[in-house]
């Protein structure tokens, strides 16, 4: 019948084909959605979406106040989140070898990455706004530095991972300390990963609404104060999104459009960085 | 008896041991084998050490002398315990949590292997060379100036100059002088080996272990590391691994031949080319083993 390598050429064929389909498949619905948001956001973005507060309905505004107060929170969260997430993170690659403690920390942390961030959300609720007496920018900051926690705990310990014993041992025969050869050598050597890491955790709070919900709420006025509720770009959107509204519902999407904008931005931002400054040893 | 009168009679016979060597005795391990004789003085002693990977015994009672500036070469085939014997010498084992080893190596009359050694120290005064060159993810100089910061603070006029002198004594100063801000991943694989070789000399150790260090280089790059072994044993004790037996007997004034964790036989590295004492050795040497 068919000689092997007409077979071959077959087989290959095939594959290829159903690879490419199944990417042109997945790639689809981004653009879609991307698109969507394009048309449906871009005619709604101007100078006063960034410089004016929420509006009430029937007037003109715009969601400076949702966006500086996202930004806190997410500046916050990460500041909070990353120092524990790296310290953790490096314990379990450099000191937890061989310990029985380090597997549970490893899967306690999974948990912690896998549960759903409305837990998180209501877990904050009932330790800080309950005891608070009232919602805040910090329970927002803190739900969202336990979103970050897990995600750079995970990713800085399989950077530093990536990098070779040869590499620690060659420092150590020098005479160095441990703590010399992870500070001065490993993480230099994953520096680039680690950052990555960092960003991709950036990304993921900046969409987050659940813990908000619970724990910063809202707010229509201008609030740069961490101490009350705060306006955040994700329950905004979902507020005005909701509501009857025609001008809300344009904020919402423009407020749409510029969350996924920057996610996007710092999505590929962070694989240039991985890509450009690969760990060099 | 307590803790720390035991520790201290411990070390007391250690040293005592080690005078006797000094004074010309020789000790029964290497009394066992043949005429090592005119070896000028010991740098290092090592005795009934046992090495174990877990449960896995790995060394099985070595004892031999390493001689002062001398270059002696450690051979056998894969997996005899000839890496793990060098990386008792500096300790780099420790790293590992479940590698541990038993018995004395001696360096200037104490058992590095005491709990009391601190294992940097040790490491800053026996320098290692690996297989694989491992510039770390910084500059040229900094390569050079990492391992002298440790111990040292030196102006910046007099780590320019140690900077210099170390890379001029690895023989790559000429090919890197014009690129010392450049980062050392970006050299060449020989030439990494050589930074490797100008970084481990610049904290000047006394001993200088290199573990196969030409095994993944061109020839040409493997010369060059050749001859500059045979230049540093003026000022180093150099103990070396290989798998290339021409190696051994090119560079080296001592050879051990190891076998599944035993040193077969320890000798001038001209009698154990020529004429082995044992059988085991010839068979190896003439690549009877395979």
């Amino acid at each position: 019948m068919f000689d092997l390598y007409t077979r071959r050429r077959f087989i290959n064929g095939f594959n290829l084909t159903v690879s490419v389909l199944a990417t042109i498949f997945g790639l689809f619905w981004l653009v879609w959605l991307l698109w969507t948001l394009v048309r449906q956001g871009l005619p709604w973005i101007n100078l006063d979406v960034l410089t004016q507060p929420t509006p009430p309905p029937g007037s003109a505004g715009g969601l400076a106040n949702a966006i500086v107060g996202s930004l806190m929170m997410t500046a916050m969260g990460t500041f909070i989140g990353t120092p524990m997430g790296i310290l953790a993170g490096t314990y379990l690659s450099e000191f937890g070898r061989g310990s029985k403690m380090a597997p549970v920390v490893r899967f306690v942390n999974d948990i912690l990455l896998s549960a759903p961030s409305i837990i998180l959300g209501v877990f904050i609720y009932e330790v800080v706004v309950v005891s608070m007496g009232h919602f805040s920018g910090w329970a927002g900051a803190l739900a969202l530095a336990l979103i970050v926690l897990p995600v750079v705990v995970r990713t800085t310990e399989d950077m530093l991972r990536l990098v070779p014993d040869t590499l620690r041992e060659a420092a150590a025969a020098l005479g160095a300390p441990q703590w010399k050869v992870i500070i001065m050598i490993v993480y230099r050597a994953a520096r680039a990963g680690i950052l990555t890491g960092v960003m991709l955790a950036v990304a993921r709070i900046s969409g987050e609404t659940a813990p908000l919900l619970f724990t910063a709420l809202n707010n229509q006025f201008w609030s740069s104060t961490l101490n009350e509720p705060i306006a955040n770009l994700p329950v905004v959107i979902f507020q005005f999104a909701m509501s009857p509204y025609d001008d809300w519902q344009h904020l919402a999407w423009a407020g749409a459009l510029l969350i996924t904008f920057s996610i996007l931005f710092l999505n590929i931002l962070a694989r240039v960085l991985l890509r450009t400054r690969k760990p060099s040893y | 008896m307590n803790y720390d009168e035991a520790e201290s009679m411990n070390s007391g016979t250690a040293a005592r041991s080690i005078d006797v060597s000094a004074a010309g005795g020789w000790d029964k391990a290497a009394e066992t084998q043949s005429s090592q004789a005119e070896a000028s003085d010991h740098k290092m002693v090592v005795r009934d050490l046992n090495f174990y990977y877990g449960k896995y015994r790995a060394l099985k009672s070595i004892s031999l002398t390493i001689p002062q500036n001398r270059v002696t070469a450690f051979i056998g085939p894969s997996g005899c315990g000839k890496s793990t014997l060098l990386r008792c010498m500096n300790r780099i084992y420790e790293l590992y949590p479940d590698q541990r080893a038993t018995g004395e190596i001696v360096l200037d009359g104490r058992n590095v292997l005491d709990k009391d050694q601190d294992p940097n120290l040790l490491r800053a005064k026996v320098g290692m060379v690996f297989q694989k060159p491992t510039p770390f993810p910084m500059s040229v100089y900094d390569n050079i100036a990492f391992g002298v910061r440790l111990y040292e603070r030196l102006s910046r006029n007099k780590m320019d100059e140690r900077v210099e002198w170390a890379l001029r004594k690895a023989a790559i100063w000429d090919e890197v002088k014009d690129k010392l801000r450049q980062i050392g991943t970006q050299l060449s694989g020989g030439q990494q080996q050589r930074l490797c070789i100008a970084r481990a000399i610049a904290v000047k150790p006394e001993v200088l272990l290199l573990d196969e260090p030409a095994s993944a280089l061109d020839p040409i790059s493997t010369l060059k590391i050749e001859e500059l072994i045979t230049e540093l044993k003026d000022d180093y004790t150099i103990v070396i691994v290989t798998h290339n037996m021409q190696q051994a007997a090119r560079v080296s004034d001592y050879t051990a031949f190891m076998y599944l964790g035993e040193l077969i036989e320890f000798d001038d590295t001209n009698v154990i080319f020529t004429k082995p004492n044992r059988k085991e050795t010839e068979d190896y040497i003439t690549g009877r083993y395979g």
